[in-house]
Parts: structure tokens; sequence; C-alpha cells
């Protein structure tokens, strides 16, 4: 057993990947001998050399287009994209190209890669180093999107999506990456990879959320737990698919929902959920489904971010509300 | 000021437009069988394009890009790759496709709209690509599958094509700027056919020419005449061959010229004169080394007559076998999109069939099968 930060589950399934799969070659901008600029690759080039941790010229497009060149060649690509706001021109390749190589091909190529990228705030970045637009990559047909919370979730989830045989999106929570740490065996197991995990029982309200927003959540679930009211935290982890029985499964037991995610209002993955809760559990539904979210404007720099970031209180009195309403 | 760098591109061409040597015959055509080869390939690949076009025309073909005046590039990159190794095509090289082994019904099929016409059956070209419709979006993929050769150790080539407008993408130069760092074994071919659907040459680029930009990219860029079917797959086949031998990436423009429309959807009258296009069809690729080789004896009507007639043939089989083809079944929207379906997607796939089985019983009821 060993104790990791979210950060360095990311390199410990990386490296685990690398020594039991010839096939997983990682790279990336300043990977190198740089380990990255978040250290999730820290080490790995001088372990496995230049031929397998590579540097990339700075060209996103190409990051990911390189990607599904070796998929198609049966490699295990697991590239890095430095921030998420870099991710855009990479959205081309993973719409028209790897998101579809399967099907378009009928089954003859496919494209086992996966693109790593931190998202999120919290970390006092520049500007376009803080968006969360995980919801723009759960509407790709032929995508999975993976969002970790924690240490022990990010090493079995990244180690599940470098083994699927389909192209992953895996969006690592920068604000968490060194904000807890957990004790866990390195020992290549991954976790499921269609999974929400409860990570708190309750019976009075479900707290859904994924990725950085957890700590809030879990903070806002403490408190709630004073006041007398008992909240089941959900971890979403798979944006998509998205674990629908799970989450109906926790609303027939408390009927109220309070979605948290950190990124804007509309159209954010949290309508999905919302939808997915009154299609399959309506008539267990006690309170209107409430959304603690970012707001639709733009990612502010750092010195406004508080205001726009979803803070313990704004989950609290939701969950109140929705506790209230009757 | 000192002269820190300098550059110059060269010029191939070893056929004229009316069929005749510019320069001695390369060793590998020493033997004229191997240009008869290249010729049979070229008319075969003329045949399939007027079919299709054909085909369009009659309501029984979507839409279609047209490669005739270009076959030389689609052939002569086509003949000098090696089986393993592996073709990006754009979508205007059937050529290179049907010589590469895909049938000409698969292509067929694909135009005709049904994925099952990019599941390429030959073996020799399992692991090509299907056309990119994404300009210049597999220049990239390209690089990734020359890298897989190289840490894997095999000397094997990527082949990519692309036109003249895929080399004002970013895509484009940021593979070409990757193959350079990494001297992967890669080719890079344009056919510079002069348009880019109505946009021409010199709206894409003021370099003068698009061969240029290897150079920055860090390795050797060339022209050749794209219409010399024999400039093309010798000068090709070089590069693949340095490739295959670990020696680096190669960029190869090739003068050519669009014949055609853009697609059976476009109307190229709208911005070119016709008087531009005049002069090309006496350069045409097929009829010059159809005239050299019946200037030297190893080519003459009666052949020719047969071989169209075996290439008509060729491909109304094919295009029999096309229109054969049956349906695809419904859920197949669904069955390839992962390795395992998840189960949102099950479910999406059932209620589709469910709607499938609601209206065929409509049908039924209504006596309207």
């Amino acid at each position: 057993m060993s104790e990791f930060t979210l950060v360095g589950a990311i390199n410990a399934a990386l490296r685990y990947a690398m020594a039991h799969d010839p096939r997983v070659v990682v790279f990336g901008e300043d990977v190198g001998p740089l380990g990255g600029v978040f250290r999730a690759t820290d080490g790995l080039y001088q372990a496995f050399g230049a031929q397998r941790v590579i540097n990339m010229p700075l060209a996103e497009a190409l990051i990911a287009g390189v990607a599904v060149g070796l998929a198609a060649q049966g490699m295990r690509p697991v590239a890095e994209i430095q921030f998420m706001g870099f991710i855009y021109p990479a959205i081309d390749q993973l719409i028209n190209h790897a998101a579809r190589m399967r099907i378009r091909t009928r089954g003859r190529l496919s494209c086992p890669m996966v693109l790593r990228a931190p998202y999120g705030g919290g970390v006092h970045a520049p500007e376009h180093h803080s968006e969360s637009m995980e919801a723009m990559f759960a509407h790709i047909p032929g995508l999975r999107v993976v969002v970790p919370s924690s240490p022990r979730r990010a090493y079995g989830l990244l180690l599940a999506a470098i083994e699927d045989p389909d192209p992953v999106v895996f969006l690592e929570p920068k604000r968490l990456y060194r904000a807890a740490k957990e004790v866990f065996e390195d020992d290549g197991a991954p976790l499921p990879l269609d999974r929400c995990e409860v990570v708190r029982s309750g019976t009075d309200v479900s707290l859904i959320t994924w990725g950085a927003m957890m700590r809030e959540t879990q903070q806002a679930a403490d408190t709630l737990a004073a006041e007398g009211i008992t909240a089941e935290v959900i971890d979403v982890a798979t944006l998509k698919p998205l674990d629908a029985a799970t989450i109906q499964g926790s609303l027939e037991k408390t009927g109220r929902a309070v979605i948290v995610h950190e990124a804007p209002l509309t159209a954010g993955f949290g309508a999905e959920i919302v939808a997915t809760i009154a299609g399959g559990a309506l008539y267990s539904l006690r309170a209107p489904v409430l959304r603690v979210t970012g707001f639709d404007t733009v990612m502010p720099l750092p010195r406004l971010e508080t205001h726009y970031m979803p803070s313990v209180h704004r989950i609290v009195e939701a969950a109140r509300t929705t506790v209230c309403s009757e | 000021m000192s002269r820190v760098t300098g550059f110059a591109i060269e010029h191939t061409a070893i056929l004229d437009a009316d069929g005749r040597l510019l320069q001695p015959l390369p060793a590998w055509c020493a033997d004229p069988a191997a240009l008869v080869e290249l010729y049979r390939w070229m008319v075969l690949t003329r045949t399939f394009d007027t079919t299709a076009i054909a085909l369009h025309r009659t309501g029984r073909l979507g839409t279609y890009a047209s490669s005739r005046g270009q076959e030389a590039i689609a052939i002569g990159v086509g003949h000098a790759m090696h089986p393993d190794d592996v073709l990006l095509p754009s979508f205007r090289e059937h050529g290179a496709q049907l010589l590469r082994g895909v049938l000409p019904e698969e292509l067929l099929l694909y135009w005709g709209g049904d994925e099952r016409g990019s599941n390429y059956s030959a073996p020799a070209c399992r692991q090509d690509f299907p056309v990119s419709i994404t300009v210049g979006g597999h220049a990239s993929h390209a690089t990734g599958v020359a890298l897989a050769f190289k840490l894997r150790g095999e000397a094997r080539a990527a082949v990519c094509l692309f036109g003249d407008g895929a080399t004002s993408k970013g895509d484009v130069y940021e593979a070409m700027n990757f193959a350079g760092v990494q001297q992967l074994p890669v080719v890079f071919v344009v056919s510079n056919n002069a348009w880019a659907l109505s946009t021409p040459r010199a709206e894409q680029s003021a370099g003068m020419t698009i061969a240029q930009k290897a150079i920055a990219a860090g390795f050797t860029g060339e022209q050749v005449d794209g219409n010399d079917v024999i400039a093309v797959r010798t000068r090709v086949g070089e590069a693949i061959d340095r490739a295959r031998s670990g020696n680096g990436p190669h960029f190869l423009e090739c003068l050519t010229y669009r014949m055609s429309d853009h697609t059976t959807v476009d109307d190229a009258s709208r911005y070119r004169n016709p008087e531009e296009v005049e002069p090309w069809e006496a350069r045409d690729p097929l009829s010059r080394l159809r005239a050299y080789l019946v200037g030297n004896g190893a080519w003459d009507e009666a052949r020719d007559d047969t071989l169209r007639a075996s290439c008509a043939a060729t491909i109304d089989t094919a295009v029999q076998a096309y229109l054969d083809t049956p349906p695809q079944p419904p859920e197949t929207l669904f069955d390839f999109l992962f390795e395992a379906p998840p189960q949102a997607l099950r479910e999406q796939r059932r209620t589709m069939l469910d709607a499938v089985k609601a209206a065929q019983a409509r049908a039924e009821a209504s006596g309207n099968v």
C-alpha cells in the first residue's frame, strides 16, 4: 500500500500502464524531462525514455491527431493537453476522427486513445486555464468522458481508460491534484467506466457532483449533517456513459436532488442528470431538482473566481430548500 | 547581414504531354510491361470515374468527387507503395485505393452512402485509412501511423495524400512539422490541381511553390509533373523507399489540374473560364502514356480496345455488386460505435428497432408493404 495525491495517482497509473503494456505511449507538451506542468508525467521520461514519453510540438490538434494515428495502428496513446482552455483545436480530431473511426470503418479500424486534460478553476491560474467544459465532450457520440474526484478513483479510472478499446476524454480536477491523499495498492486494478459511486450514504437529499466540486459537496454534506439532514453524495465519475440506475436509485430513496458542477448552468451536464431523474425517478421526487453551478458567464480571472465558483454555502442552501419545500 | 540558409525546389518531368521522353527512363520501368501496368490502372480509374458520375446523374450514387485528369498521381503513388505501407487518402485518389486492393464496389458503397464501403476487405488495405472528407485532418494521423512504425522498428511508410487547399490548413503544417522533428517514415503527396473547390491556387498561398513548405518543416520537398505518371512513380517511389529505410519524411508537390467540377454537385462554370481548362486536355496523363507506348510498339489500338472493354466489364460487375448489396440492418447504426456498447446506447438501439417494427406493422396493416 502507498499513499497518493490525485496527481500522484495519475502518475502511478501511467507508470503502471507503461510498465505492463509496451503499446502505451505518453505524449504532450512538456511531458518529457519536466514531467508536465503539474508533474503528472514526473519521472516517466527518465524511466521509459524519449521514445515512449514524447515532448510534442506546441500544437493541440496535432497531439490529438497523432493519437488517432497511433491508436489506429494498435498502440495505446495517452495524450496530454496542458490545460482545458487549449483543448479546442483538438476537438475537431475528437469529433471528426477519433469518435467515429470504428463506426465509419465498420470496426476495421478503431481508436483506443486517452486524451487527458486538467480542468477547472481555483488555482489562481492565468486566463484560459480554468474552464470546465466537460459537457461539450459528453455531447460527442463515440467518446467516453471520465472525471475522477479522488486519488483512488483517478488511478483506477485512468487505468480503465487506457485499457478501453475506444476513445476516452479524461478530465482531471487540477484543484484537487494535491488537495488530499489516499492509501491504496498500486496493483493496476481498473475501475468500471460506467458506474457512479455513492461516496456517502444518506436519506434526505442526493447531492450529485463530479471532479473538483466533490470537495465543496462533501463539506456541504457535513454542514447539513450537523443540522440533521443526511445527504447522499454521488460521484458521477463517468459522465458518459452515465450510470442512470445509480442516480435514479438514490432519488427513489431521498426524493430530493441537488446537482453541483463548476461549469456554466445552461446546457451543463447537470441538465442531463435532471433529465435522467425526470425520466426515471419523477414519481419519487418530493421537491424540485436544483442545480448549483458556475454562472453563464466567462470564467473570470482569479480575483473574481470565488464569486463564480459554487460555494459550500450555495450547496447547503439549495439542499435546505429541497428539504424545506414540502 | 549574412546568409543563414537558402533553398531550391527541383521539378521533375520525364514524359512530356506528347508522350516524348525528356530524359532516359528510370530503371524500374526499363521493361515496358511496367508502364503498361500503370496505363491499365489509369484506364480502370477513369472508367470507374466516368461510371460513378453516370450513377450519380441517374440517382444511384451520392455526391462524388471526380479524379479525372489526376489519375497519374493516385496510380503513381499506389504503384510505388509496398503492401505493408499505409495509405491515408483524401477524397480524390480513387486510383490509389483501387491499386491498393480496395474493391470498386466498396468505393461505390461509400460514395453511395453506406459505411461498409470503408471496411476494405483486401488484406493489403486493411490498415489503410478511409478517405478524409475533412480537408487535411488526416495529415496528423499519418504522422501517428508513422510514429507507430518507428516505435515498433518496422520498415514501413505512411503515405498521405491531399490537395493544394489542404496545405493552407494548420493541421497539415502541424503534421509536417512533427514529421520533421521526429524524422518519421511518412511521405506527403499534394495533388496541386489549381483549385480548392472554387478558390484558385493563388488565393491559397503567396508561396511560389507548395513544395517549399517542407523546407520550413525541416525536410525535403520537390515538384513533379503530376500528369506524368512516370515522374510521379519515380519520385514518390524513391521517397517511400527512403522513408522505409529510416531516412525520414518527404514532400512531393504534383502539379496537375482538376478537369472536373469539384464534385458532382458543383458547377465550375460559375468560377472558372473554360479557356483555362482546355490546354490541360492536351496534357492528359492517359493519352501521353498511351502515345509513348504506341510509339515504342508496346501498345496498339486493338490492345487499347480490349483494355477498355475489360475495364468496362470490371466496373460493370462492380456496379452490379454495388446495386445488389443488401441494405445494412438498421441496428448497425449503433453496432460499431463502441466495441462494447454502453447500456444507454443499447436502450436507444432498442427504441429505434421498436420504431422500425412499428412502422412495418403499420405498413402491413395498411396493406402498403
